[in-house]
């Protein structure tokens, strides 16, 4: 069935290069048995269609470990399903690797695989996977499986983000548009003869009409408009004048006034302009809510941790939820698995990497009876540890519920709009109260007029659209170029931030990606040998030298013996192959040793070293490149091992920072915030997470934004780093578009006071003035910001 | 011209339908998902001989 061969092929199922190992089945080729398994469920089951929508669709399956016994325990089962009950249970799971059209038809199948299943929706935006399945037939972990096995793992954690969001966006909104909109074109239609102009035997239709508008203005004025009201309302209670004061003035008038004229047959009234200022509005509001289903900016440290742990019990192990987990329990991790609590180590070669808590990129390793602060990713083999802190009051915990991290942001800068309003409304109320005065000397009938009519038509309704516009186009263009912004208002702190800070592990460095220096002499025999012994390896090391001396034929390789943290001792051939650390080769270690390194021994003969160094993410120097006029600093919680590689692009000395512990991070930051910067932070792990809360403008960087990452203001794919500078440019020149939107809604109201403070202002005016403005200053914001984008190259 | 009333009346009684029609597929999540349906449309249905196989 399957055989090894050796020409270069791509994976049927999953794209990669069948670089290693490589297995045919039915003339098809696969790059690991993962991906071979794959297959053949599909195929079983006659799903190969899967293969003709896409080409490659697949995700690798290298790495194989399938361990779901925690999906058995009733306690986690009912956390995570929808509804359930004797016969049937509904769960929505979320699939990060959701990605295209064949991802949609094969998880829509399941059904065929699996009879007891009912059915499975997809939501694409959202990742996830509605399921209705027959409990009594398949249990929730046995379909769990089934997705795996077909090459879709759902990411269960402890805090479901997903979930959570869907719960929350229950606004009627959308409802309110609809009936804003509805009222709008009724009342529109109704108002059109009166404009035109009624004869004298149509009269009974003007009053017939004028019923009707007060009729739709009514939703449109307090159910649609009800949110401008209590929040005025609010806002004038804690001393703040904003703009939803003067816009829930110029309903409440507008609506008066309407109702005034059509009751004393003096007027059409405005209800048109009323019904079309609240659509518009909520529009506006409806545009500013940006939501990015697949990505979480609240996310903390629940969602890192796993949601069970195995714990050993007389002799066997019982997968026990998180929040269970006792002092005293005895917990086992295998390779890959975070470690939730505190705990001593009892059995077992523990090699923790800890870079996502503390920053250190290199894995620590742990003697036995060594405490093991929870965080740490074991990488190597299973360890056995004892619980000493319940996962509540473990180190990362405590520090997560530190004063500092939980605190409110409440030093975040004030956008343009809100200090503008302040200002908008006491220059408003003043010319309001003025003409009310200047006329009602001579006549307080027109004075009245006057001063309703300054409220309505100044009601600053493109000025209220202008910002929301604006940004929300900025945000889709910077959503195309991978950097995700939480709301609207962070374009406008992105504008005013003076220095960047960086982290560096994570950040800076791309993990396994470092630049391999070859200091050995190497003849083709002892390549080949090498390559042998490194292809039975899984350590990065040994893959990446594996790669550097290309395809080799692999010799037979006997004795092998992997010492992790060590090296590798193996016969291949006829020869005897020593590799790994100085200590380990040459039985002296080196303390001079800045860089990593792996050194070599054939045959007893030493044959030199291969260098390993850090490889920088792509666009470092574009982002230090800034530092004429930014700050730019490095903030790191590892080692210094780096600082000469690091020079070149911090020239200032002063500029780098090691060994900082997490709260060292948020006290720096602070210090800076104290000295009248605007601190934009950018990190990427747990131990940044303080900092990015403290921050005034979080940034994480991250491979892929359905992976973990902590807190903040923005996400930003570590693809677009390079970019930085540009998203600080464009960011700029959309506050500029702000600016000059708001002139532009200013001059409207100009004209439109013009006609106002005489008194003399006629529903039609208003009726024309009111949704040209909004036209205007959409069309002027949409334009400005895709000819800025264009300008910056994001487009 | 009284005409005009009951026309008028027509009117905004079929606005209102439509009005209550999109409630109803709000309440019922039709606009949940807008973007799904789009690709799914596109999938075909299997051939029998797919099934056979």
């Amino acid at each position: 069935m399957a055989t090894k061969i050796l020409t270069p092929a791509v994976c049927y199922h999953c794209g990669n290069d069948c670089v290693e190992e490589h297995y045919v089945l039915e003339d098809k080729n696969f790059c690991c048995v993962g991906c071979r398994g794959v297959y053949q469920v599909l195929s079983q089951s006659g799903l190969c269609n899967y293969y003709n929508y896409n080409d490659h669709p697949g995700a690798n399956r290298a790495r194989l470990d399938k361990r779901f016994e925690y999906l058995d325990e009733p306690s986690i089962i009912a956390d995570l399903v929808d509804y359930t009950d004797e016969n049937v249970t509904t769960v929505t799971l979320y699939i990060p690797y959701i990605h295209c059209s064949s991802c949609i038809w094969l998880l829509e199948q399941l059904n065929r695989i699996e009879p007891a299943i009912f059915y499975s929706r997809v939501d694409f935006l959202k990742k996830q996977v509605n399921v209705r399945f027959k409990n009594r037939e398949i249990s929730l972990r046995q379909l769990v499986e089934l997705m795996y096995d077909i090459g879709y793992e759902p990411l269960i954690s402890l805090q479901d983000v997903v979930k959570k969001q869907t719960l929350g966006k229950k606004d009627n909104l959308v409802k309110k548009i609809a009936v804003a909109g509805f009222c709008f074109g009724n009342v529109m239609l109704l108002s059109f003869p009166e404009y035109l102009g009624l004869s004298e035997y149509e009269q009974t239709f003007k009053h017939f009409f004028g019923w009707l508008n007060i009729l739709f203005s009514l939703p449109a004025a307090f159910y649609c408009g009800w949110g401008y009201f209590t929040s005025a309302y609010h806002n004038l209670k804690n001393k703040v004048l904003n703009i939803d004061f003067p816009l829930a003035l110029g309903i409440a008038v507008m609506f008066i006034r309407t109702v005034a004229e059509i009751l004393t047959h003096t007027g059409p009234g405005f209800a048109d302009t009323l019904c079309g200022l609240v659509f518009f509005l909520l529009v506006g509001k409806f545009v500013q809510q940006k939501t990015y289903y697949h990505i979480s900016f609240e996310r903390d440290y629940r969602s890192f941790f796993p949601v069970s742990v195995q714990v050993i019990e007389e002799n066997s192990e019982k997968p026990v939820p998180l929040a269970d987990l006792k002092v005293g329990n005895r917990i086992l991790i295998r390779h890959n698995e975070i470690i939730p609590a505190d705990a001593i180590l009892l059995k077992g070669d523990a090699q923790i990497d800890f870079s996502f808590v503390t920053g250190e990129s290199l894995p620590v390793s742990k003697t036995l009876g060594e405490v093991v602060y929870a965080g740490g990713r074991q990488m190597g083999e299973a360890l056995e540890l004892e619980v000493v802190k319940p996962v509540s009051q473990s180190y990362l915990t405590q520090l997560w519920n530190n004063e500092a991290f939980t605190r409110k942001q409440d030093n975040r800068m004030q956008t343009f709009s809100e200090k503008v309003s302040k200002y908008f409304t006491i220059v408003l109320l003043t010319i309001a109260f003025g003409s009310l005065l200047f006329w009602s000397f001579t006549d307080f009938q027109r004075g009245l007029s006057a001063f309703t009519a300054v409220l309505i038509v100044a009601c600053p309704c493109a000025l209220a659209l202008s910002t929301p516009f604006t940004m929300s186009a900025a945000l889709s263009i910077f959503d195309k170029n991978l950097f995700y912004l939480k709301n609207t208002a962070v374009v406008e702190q992105l504008a005013a931030i003076d220095t960047i800070v960086l982290d560096k592990t994570g950040t800076i460095t791309v993990g396994g990606n470092s630049n391999l220096t070859d200091y050995t002499k190497l003849d083709d025999a002892e390549r080949q040998l090498v390559y042998s012994v490194c292809s039975n390896s899984g350590h990065p090391l040994s893959r990446q030298i594996g790669d550097y001396l290309g395809k080799q034929q692999k010799l037979p390789v006997a004795a092998y013996q992997e010492i992790a943290g060590k090296g590798i001792t193996a016969q291949a051939g006829e020869h005897h192959v020593l590799m790994g650390s100085c200590g380990f080769v040459l039985g002296e270690k080196n303390p001079f040793n800045l860089s990593t390194e792996v050194h070599l021994m054939i045959d007893e003969v030493y044959k030199g070293y291969f260098s390993f160094k850090h490889l920088y993410r792509e666009g470092l120097e574009e982002v230090t490149g800034l530092k004429d006029q930014y700050q730019i600093l490095l903030l790191s919680g590892d080692n210094d091992h780096e600082r000469t590689e690091l020079a070149p692009y911090f020239e200032d000395k002063g500029a780098m920072h090691f060994n900082k512990s997490p709260q060292e991070k948020l006290d720096f930051i602070q210090s800076l915030q104290q000295t009248g910067r605007q601190v934009m932070m950018m990190g990427d792990g747990l131990n940044d997470s303080g900092a990015l809360k403290q921050s005034d403008l979080g940034v994480a960087i991250t491979d892929n934004v359905n992976n973990f990452s902590p807190g903040s203001d923005a996400i930003l794919d570590g693809h677009s780093l390079s970019k930085l500078p540009r998203f600080l440019k464009f960011a700029k020149n959309t506050v500029t578009i702000i600016h000059c939107s708001f002139l532009i809604s200013l001059s409207y109201n100009l004209v439109g006071l013009s006609f106002a403070v005489t008194g003399k202002l006629s529903a039609l005016t208003a009726a024309i003035l009111m949704p040209l403005s909004t036209a205007t200053i959409i069309s002027f914001t949409s334009i400005a910001t895709h000819v800025a984008a264009k300008k910056r190259k994001l487009l | 011209m009284s005409i005009i009333y009951f026309l008028i009346g027509c009117s905004i009684v079929l606005a209102l339908v439509f009005l209550l029609a999109f409630f109803w597929a709000q309440r019922h999540g039709q606009h949940d998902d807008l973007y799904t349906p789009s690709v799914r449309i596109l999938l075909d249905e299997d051939s029998p001989e797919e099934e056979k196989k």
